[in-house]
């Protein structure tokens, strides 16, 4: 009985993290800009990701004693995550990348009055942003 | 049970992967692409930690990690890169 | 708190590389133990040039009920994310907000920023330079100053009453 309940979890984390990346693939294949496309992979490939690590800790820790090293990736998956959805950000803004028209809010950092830096252009060692 | 659920899962990973690569294929700009490598690792983190389960064995665990570890310092560098031109100040 | 020592600067650093330490030898013995805490001990020291001034965990009880409510939130905000990204009409109100914030200090700000990109519909795109304002784009917003509004009130007093209270 207990096996049965325990095999059904495991099976429902894998589906569950396995549709949760792949949404978070088709939503970086088919949203409109890049601001937009930033949400799918951050948000549901990490809990997708996340979904199959502890899927897989109970499979582990079923057969021979409670293994939980797995929890080491899910954790450094969901510490890490925001982190470089922020870097990715930061740079498109620097790269003053179009946002849908759709989008309200115009904020300071895509208008193009001020002097564009490609990656060519930067000045070497005191760049102006942080 | 678990058998089906693991193909059904090892079918999901690899179409998101495919779909992955398609927009570090097609991306119309730089960060698009990182971004779209970036989702690969993640992936593929999913996809080994898949492949333990099938042979099962839980050592496969440990490339997870260091996949994990790579992705994020890899992404965090070209984002410095596309920052400012440069990794190391 | 523990006072923090010449030779064990960031206590709660070091317990934590022990920890990760025995979980990725997978044993618990004497020799793991020796070796953990040694390194545990060392890395600290060698990386303390780099590090800010150490927050003050204030309420670790809250910070815990704080954990909870942003597990929660994480599957949420995913639910609501695949449901948008699947949606054929491809109906959404992209935004980009700019949130005052009222946090003064970088590690709790780093956490707010972190927990806005998990949770719904929101990623923390740009932090300011003069610290004051942290600037958020959003896939599907109604209305701008409810949304900063919920983020004050759920994820930024908790903050504040954790570190700066």
């Amino acid at each position: 009985m207990l096996d049965m309940l325990l095999e059904g979890a495991i099976a429902f984390m894998l589906i569950a993290g396995g549709i949760f990346a792949f949404i978070g693939s088709l939503g970086l294949t088919h949203l409109k800009d890049f601001y937009m496309r930033l949400h799918g992979p951050s948000k549901t490939t990490t809990l997708g990701v996340g979904c199959t690590l502890i899927g897989s800790l109970i499979f582990f820790s079923q057969e021979n004693g409670p293994v939980i090293q797995e929890l080491l990736i899910t954790i450094f998956a969901f510490i890490t995550a925001p982190v470089s959805a922020h870097m990715l950000a930061k740079s498109a803004l620097h790269h003053k990348l179009k946002p849908d028209p759709r989008t309200r809010g115009n904020p300071q950092e895509l208008e193009s009055d001020r002097p564009k830096h490609t990656v060519e252009e930067a000045p070497q060692g005191n760049s102006p942003l942080p | 049970m678990i058998a089906t659920a693991l193909w059904i899962a090892l079918a999901l990973f690899s179409a998101a992967i495919a779909l992955n690569f398609y927009r570090a294929v097609i991306g119309p700009s730089l960060p698009d692409r990182v971004l779209a490598v970036d989702t690969m690792y993640m992936n593929s983190i999913a996809l080994i930690v898949l492949f333990g389960i099938w042979v099962n064995n839980k050592d496969y665990f440990e490339a997870a990690l260091l996949i994990a570890m790579l992705g994020f310092v890899s992404t965090i560098a070209v984002c410095k890169y596309l920052l400012r031109g440069d990794i190391i100040e | 708190m523990i006072p923090p020592l010449r030779w064990l600067p960031m206590p709660v650093l070091s317990l934590l590389l022990l920890l990760v330490w025995l979980l990725l030898q997978q044993s618990v013995a004497l020799g793991q133990w020796l070796l953990g805490g040694v390194l545990a001990m060392v890395i600290p020291v060698l990386c303390r040039p780099f590090w800010e001034r150490q927050p003050r965990i204030k309420h670790p009880l809250k910070l815990l009920h704080y954990v909870g409510r942003v597990l929660k939130d994480i599957v949420v905000a995913n639910l609501e994310v695949s449901k948008l990204i699947l949606d054929p009409r491809g109906r959404m109100r992209p935004a980009f907000v700019e949130y005052p914030l009222t946090l003064t200090e970088n590690f709790p700000i780093t956490i707010l920023a972190s927990t806005i990109t998990m949770t719904p519909g929101t990623v923390s795109a740009h932090l300011r330079l003069d610290n004051r304002t942290l600037l958020i784009h959003a896939l599907d917003v109604a209305d701008i100053e409810g949304l900063i509004a919920e983020i004050h009130q759920r994820y930024e007093r908790p903050l504040m009453e954790i570190f700066e209270s």
